[in-house]
This record gives structure tokens, C-alpha cells and sequence, in this order.
């Protein structure tokens, strides 16, 4: 080297060992793997399909009712519809519903994924100091490394764009599912064992019921940060409104990047609200401090 | 507080011992070779949370351990239901060994025979009065119906009726605690365990919840283990008391026992300031005597002596006194009962230089003189130079 700092290494061999390795894997399991995520990616587009077949306005409606059911207040409610008319105002609804479906089932799968990772930390230190530092990593490293392995294994397209996904916005939902049921109050653990209660009763009667709030909190910052990797996850072939602002780049035009960004700010707005505000209500009923 | 001494032995506390620490079982080794507490925590970072604890707890008795925050008494409280697993000792249940039940028989031991009442009231916060307090019922697989049925029982039992539908957070402290106290009896398990269950409550709603155990317990007769850093609590409720410092029992005895004789210096001035005469009975202080046929026959004795008629009337004489004819010298003697507290004899002490003959359940159990009662009243003088209690 240049600068004179001792080859200890060879890192020359070791990349191409890893490279090649990996190759390996994706010749003898690429198949299988993707025979593996076929159920999902066919979840995936039915549910964009879903999405786009319906009316426009059963897609508001549906919105706003589930903003109502979450916050039972009428100003929330009110903003999530007009945003939701936004979208199709400024012409971007049928790749606002690809990245609602994306989003969506990103989401869903990071929590069925998250939660229980989480709660088999809660319940052993040995699982949480091996597994704080993978969640460091994962937030900390580019995404776009992740890209690379994910394109290799399934080609361009939507599975690696969903998996790079998950990567990405599972951290939060394990974290606070961990951190929400560590700081149930030990009293009250100690109140359910004592009358007999058995770990998944306690689990279930007591400390995810008491977690709840951290849980909800941490599933919200998943789904944000799913929605922010939509842009990203585009150029692996995710379409929808990332895609959109990849093609304002490309193509060097301001109004189009400009519309599918404002589409992206009015759907992180209307998850977030509605996400919160059930927060809100889940915490109130614990509490009771009227 | 009748006294249950009679009673079989409910649970039987063995030599337990609790270490703190990455290795209980070598800080173990190292404290029964001879180790203290600060030593061992010096040297080894173990905290010995309790050492070579032995009690015997009886059916239908309100047994209080209390020492100040720090002496370990929750810790010992937790091995009654094996919250906290003991470093080395036996517990016993009815004879049975609770530290062997494997994992599905301590489950069912919680569910049937042993609930708990908590300090900060441990209660649901997401769940109704109702559902809290059958909560244990639930856990123990009861159909939802027979529990809520059993559940309203409790909560009219403890004065709740009418809130059943309401939140914890919607309660104050004591309706929260008496949510706790219906949820613990709720299982019908014997033994009731309450850690600090009134401390965190203010002193008047404190004093009604005392009463309501003593009314409740008066009725259940339930085997209760009762933890308390408040000595007046402590006299009140319990039929024995034991005190606990630094993890180990420095005296186990009735309240008025301790009072009386403490056991060393340390439980001599934990116990300075209490009003005795309202705590001891006249029964704890009786002196027996022997019952003389006729003044005669106690010649040889001395002081008061009881002498009786033969028809079941029973007299005072001083022994020794120089009257020879068989009636003069004795007089009527005038009885109290044994379970009465010393405040209730200064009236009769006081009108008449004769002592008192103490009567329990229709038998003489012995005189009770003025110079006793002050001799049990008078707080040390030493203890009156000691720096205040500190833990």
C-alpha cells in the first residue's frame, strides 16, 4: 500500500473468496429461495392489485374510518381524508397504492418477525447482548449494501426491494418490544406468577398487554421507516412512487420528483396520525388518569 | 387476637439462607464458615440477603415479620411462594417440602394454597375490578361465569360492591389495596401473604384497612404472613411477631413477649417507644401462685398468696401475717381477665394496695401486682443514650 500500512491481511483473497462463495449460493439456492418468498411476493402484488381495483373513494373511505376507529377524533380523521384526496389530486394514486401495498406488507412482515425476536429478548440478557449489536449494525450500515446480496439472490425486482425492506425497519419493533415488556413493573409480574400464572400466561395476561404502548410505538417507527425506504428500495425495481422520484433524477425533471416526494410526505403523515393517535387511546386505557 | 399456640404447625421455616451474587453457593460455603455480611461484601461482592432463618408459622395465626427496608424481610416473604428460591434451607408447607415441587405442582401450589397481597397493590391497570379480582380464578382454569359469581363475593367482602366495573387508575390507594386483598382471597387459598400491604397507604385509610383484616381474618381464620416496618401495625395484628435485621431474626415471640423481654439491645430500643400498657396483657404478666387450702398451710410461704374456701371462692392473704384465726386476713380478691390489657388494671391496682388475681377461661393463672406492672412499663434507662435506630 501507498501510505505504507502493512498488509496483515489479504484482502484481495478474502473478497474473492466471499464473492465467489456467494455466488455459489445463489447458483444452488437461488431457485429454492425463490420458491420460498413465492407466497409473498404473490400476497405482494395481490395486494396492489387489491388496492387498485378498488374505487378510488372506497380506498378514502376506508382510511378515514380506520383514522376514526384509532383516534375517535374528528380532526385527525378530517386531515387523513383530505390527504388521502391529495394524492389523487396531485396524480400519483396508482403508485401511492404500490407503495401502500409494499409499505404495508414490509410491515407486516417485520412485525410478525420483530415481535417475537423482541419478547425472546425481554426474556433472556444472553439473546439481547447478542442481538443489540446485529439491530446497531443493521441501522448503521448503508442500505444500499444490503441491495446487493438481495438483487444477487432474486434478480431486480420486488421481493429483494421488500426484503431490503424488512432489514431495514425491523430494528424498532424488536428494540422497544424488548425495552416495552423489561420495564413492566416487577410487582406485577411477581403479583401474576404468584397466583400460579404460567411464562405465557404471564406473557400474555400481564407484560405484553402492560408493553403494548412501547410495542405500538415501535411498530409506527417500523412503518415509517419502511415508507422511507421506498425511494431506495425503487431502484431495485420497487416501483410505485419512488420509482417515480428515481425517474425525476434520471430524466431530470423537478415536477415529477417534486409530486411523487409530496405523495410520499402525505402517506408517511396519514400512517403516522393514525398509528399515534391508537397509541395515544392504548395508553390512556392504561392508565386512567382522567 | 386469640391465641392459636394449640394449633399445628402450618409452615415451617428452616434454616434458610439467601446470598446475593454472581455465586450464592461458594458465599455460602464462605458465610458458614464463619463470615459476616460486610466481610463477605467486601470480599466478594455477595450480598447475604438472609442467614439460617427458622420460624414456625400456625394454622389461623397472623404472623408478622418486620425489621426496616434493608433487613430482608420481602426477600423471606418471597420464599413462601418461591418468588425467590432460598441459597440453602428448608421450607415446608403442611409438611411438605416446597422447595422439591417441580414446575407444574409450584403452579398449582400458587393457584390453591398460597395468594399474596403487594405493597404497591400490583393490580392490572387494563383489566376491571371484577376481572382482577378474578384474575387467580381465571389462571386456575375456572369457567368465567362461577368466577365472576365467586369474584362479586370478594368484592362485597372487602366493601367494593358497585365499583366492580371501574379501572384500578380510577381508585384511590386504599379501594386499590382492598381490590388486592379481594383478589388474594378470591383463590380460597389458606395462606395469605402481605408484603407491606398497608405501608403505602395514609395513616387513617391504614388504620381501616387494619380493622378490616382483623374483621375479615376473624372470620376466615386464615394462616396469614403479614411483613410490616410499623411496630404499632406489627402489635396490632400480630398473634406472634418476629424481627428481622441485617437478614437475621434477632427475636420471635407474641407482641406483649417482646415488649417485656426483648431479646438484646437492638430490639430494645426498636421497641422503647411504645405505650406497653396498652399492648401487654395482664395475662403476660401474671406471676403463677400456688392455690393454699387454708392460711395455715401457706405459712411457709411468702407475699400475697391465694387461699381458697373450699367452695370454689378463692381469697388473697399476705403469707406470713400474724393472724392465727382461720378467716381474718383474707380478703375478697378482685379478678380481671387475662386477655385485658394493663391500662385496664391501673384503676383497680391503683384503689387498693392488694393485687389483682388474673383469671384465663375461668382458671386462676396468678397474681398481678402493682410493683409488676411498673417493673414492665419502666423503658430502660441505658436505651435513653443510644443514637436513634439506624438500619
Amino acid at each position: 500500500m501507498s501510505n505504507g500500512f502493512p498488509e496483515l491481511l489479504d484482502i484481495r483473497a478474502f473478497s474473492i473468496a466471499l464473492d465467489d462463495g456467494f455466488t455459489q449460493i445463489v447458483i444452488k439456492y437461488g431457485e429454492t429461495l425463490e420458491w420460498i418468498f413465492l407466497p409473498v411476493l404473490k400476497m405482494l402484488l395481490g395486494m396492489e392489485k387489491a388496492l387498485l381495483w378498488l374505487p378510488w373513494w372506497v380506498v378514502l373511505l376506508g382510511l378515514t374510518g380506520l383514522a376514526w376507529t384509532a383516534s375517535r377524533r374528528w380532526g385527525i380523521t378530517l386531515a387523513v381524508a383530505a390527504l388521502t384526496f391529495g394524492i389523487g389530486l396531485i396524480g400519483v394514486w396508482e403508485q401511492a397504492m404500490a407503495t401502500i401495498a409494499l409499505m404495508l406488507v414490509a410491515t407486516m412482515l417485520a412485525v410478525l418477525i420483530g415481535l417475537p425476536v423482541g419478547i425472546g429478548m425481554s426474556r433472556s440478557n444472553r439473546m439481547q447482548t447478542t442481538t443489540l449489536p446485529v439491530l446497531d449494525i443493521m441501522q448503521t450500515m448503508p442500505i444500499f449494501v444490503y441491495l446487493i446480496p438481495f438483487v444477487m439472490l432474486f434478480g431486480p425486482g420486488k421481493i429483494p426491494a421488500l426484503l431490503a425492506t424488512i432489514v431495514f425497519a425491523i430494528p424498532p419493533v424488536i428494540r422497544l418490544t424488548n425495552l416495552g415488556i423489561r420495564q413492566v413493573d416487577r410487582e406485577i409480574i411477581e403479583a401474576a406468577q404468584s397466583f400460579g400464572a404460567s411464562p405465557l400466561q404471564v406473557l400474555f395476561s400481564a407484560q405484553i398487554p402492560l408493553a403494548l404502548p412501547a410495542i405500538l410505538a415501535g411498530i409506527n417507527q417500523t412503518t415509517m421507516m419502511a415508507l422511507s425506504m421506498v425511494v431506495i428500495a425503487s431502484m431495485i425495481g420497487a416501483g410505485g412512487l419512488g420509482y417515480q422520484v428515481l425517474q425525476g433524477i434520471q430524466r431530470l425533471e423537478i415536477s415529477k420528483g417534486l409530486l411523487a416526494g409530496l405523495g410520499i410526505v402525505f402517506l408517511a403523515i396519514i400512517f403516522d396520525r393514525i398509528a399515534q393517535s391508537y397509541g395515544r387511546r392504548v395508553h390512556k386505557t392504561l392508565k386512567l388518569e382522567d | 387476637m386469640a391465641d392459636n399456640s394449640s394449633n399445628q404447625i402450618r409452615i415451617k421455616v428452616e434454616n434458610v439462607s439467601k446470598i446475593f451474587g454472581p455465586d450464592p453457593k461458594a458465599a455460602m460455603a464462605a458465610v458458614e464458615g464463619g463470615m459476616g455480611k460486610a466481610e463477605l461484601l467486601e470480599s466478594s461482592n455477595h450480598v447475604l440477603g438472609l442467614h439460617a432463618i427458622n420460624l414456625d408459622i400456625r394454622q389461623g395465626e397472623t404472623f408478622v415479620i418486620m425489621g426496616l427496608s434493608g433487613s430482608g424481610k420481602s426477600t423471606l416473604i418471597r420464599h413462601f411462594n418461591r418468588l425467590i428460591e432460598p441459597t440453602a434451607g428448608r421450607i415446608l408447607v403442611d409438611g411438605e417440602d416446597v422447595l422439591k415441587l417441580g414446575k407444574s405442582a409450584l403452579r398449582e401450589f400458587r393457584r390453591k394454597k398460597i395468594s399474596m397481597v403487594f405493597q404497591r397493590f400490583a393490580l392490572l391497570p387494563h383489566k376491571t375490578v371484577l376481572e382482577n379480582v378474578i384474575y387467580g380464578l381465571l389462571i386456575d382454569g375456572m369457567a368465567k361465569p362461577k368466577a365472576r359469581e365467586r369474584g362479586m363475593e370478594q368484592i362485597e367482602l372487602v366493601g367494593l360492591g358497585g365499583f366492580e366495573q371501574h379501572y384500578p387508575g380510577q381508585l384511590s390507594g386504599g379501594m386499590q389495596q382492598r381490590v388486592g386483598l379481594a383478589r388474594a382471597l378470591a383463590t380460597d387459598a389458606e395462606i395469605l401473604l402481605m408484603d407491606e400491604a398497608f405501608s403505602a397507604l395514609d395513616p387513617l385509610i391504614r388504620h381501616d384497612m387494619q380493622m378490616q383484616l382483623r374483621e375479615i381474618q376473624a372470620r376466615l381464620h386464615k394462616t396469614i404472613v403479614f411483613i410490616t416496618h410499623d411496630l404499632d401495625e406489627a402489635l396490632l395484628l400480630g398473634n406472634h411477631i418476629a424481627i428481622l435485621k441485617d437478614g437475621m431474626l434477632r427475636q420471635v415471640g407474641t407482641g406483649a413477649g417482646i415488649l417485656i423481654a426483648p431479646a438484646d439491645e437492638y430490639v430494645a430500643r426498636f421497641v422503647r417507644d411504645v405505650n406497653r400498657a396498652r399492648i401487654v396483657t395482664c395475662g403476660a404478666l401474671a406471676e403463677p401462685k400456688p392455690i393454699y387450702d387454708s392460711p395455715q398451710a401457706a405459712s411457709g410461704d411468702s407475699g400475697w398468696v391465694i387461699i381458697s374456701d373450699g367452695h370454689g371462692g378463692h381469697g388473697l392473704m399476705r403469707a406470713g401475717s400474724k393472724h392465727d384465726s382461720n378467716t381474718s386476713g383474707i380478703e375478697a380478691a378482685i379478678t380481671i381477665d387475662a386477655s385485658a390489657n394493663v391500662e385496664e388494671a391501673f384503676g383497680a391496682l391503683s384503689r387498693r394496695d392488694r393485687p389483682l388475681m388474673v383469671m384465663s377461661e375461668g382458671r386462676i393463672s396468678g397474681l398481678l401486682g402493682w410493683q409488676t406492672v411498673l417493673r414492665a412499663l419502666e423503658r430502660s434507662n441505658e436505651a435513653e443514650h443510644k443514637p436513634p435506630l439506624s438500619n
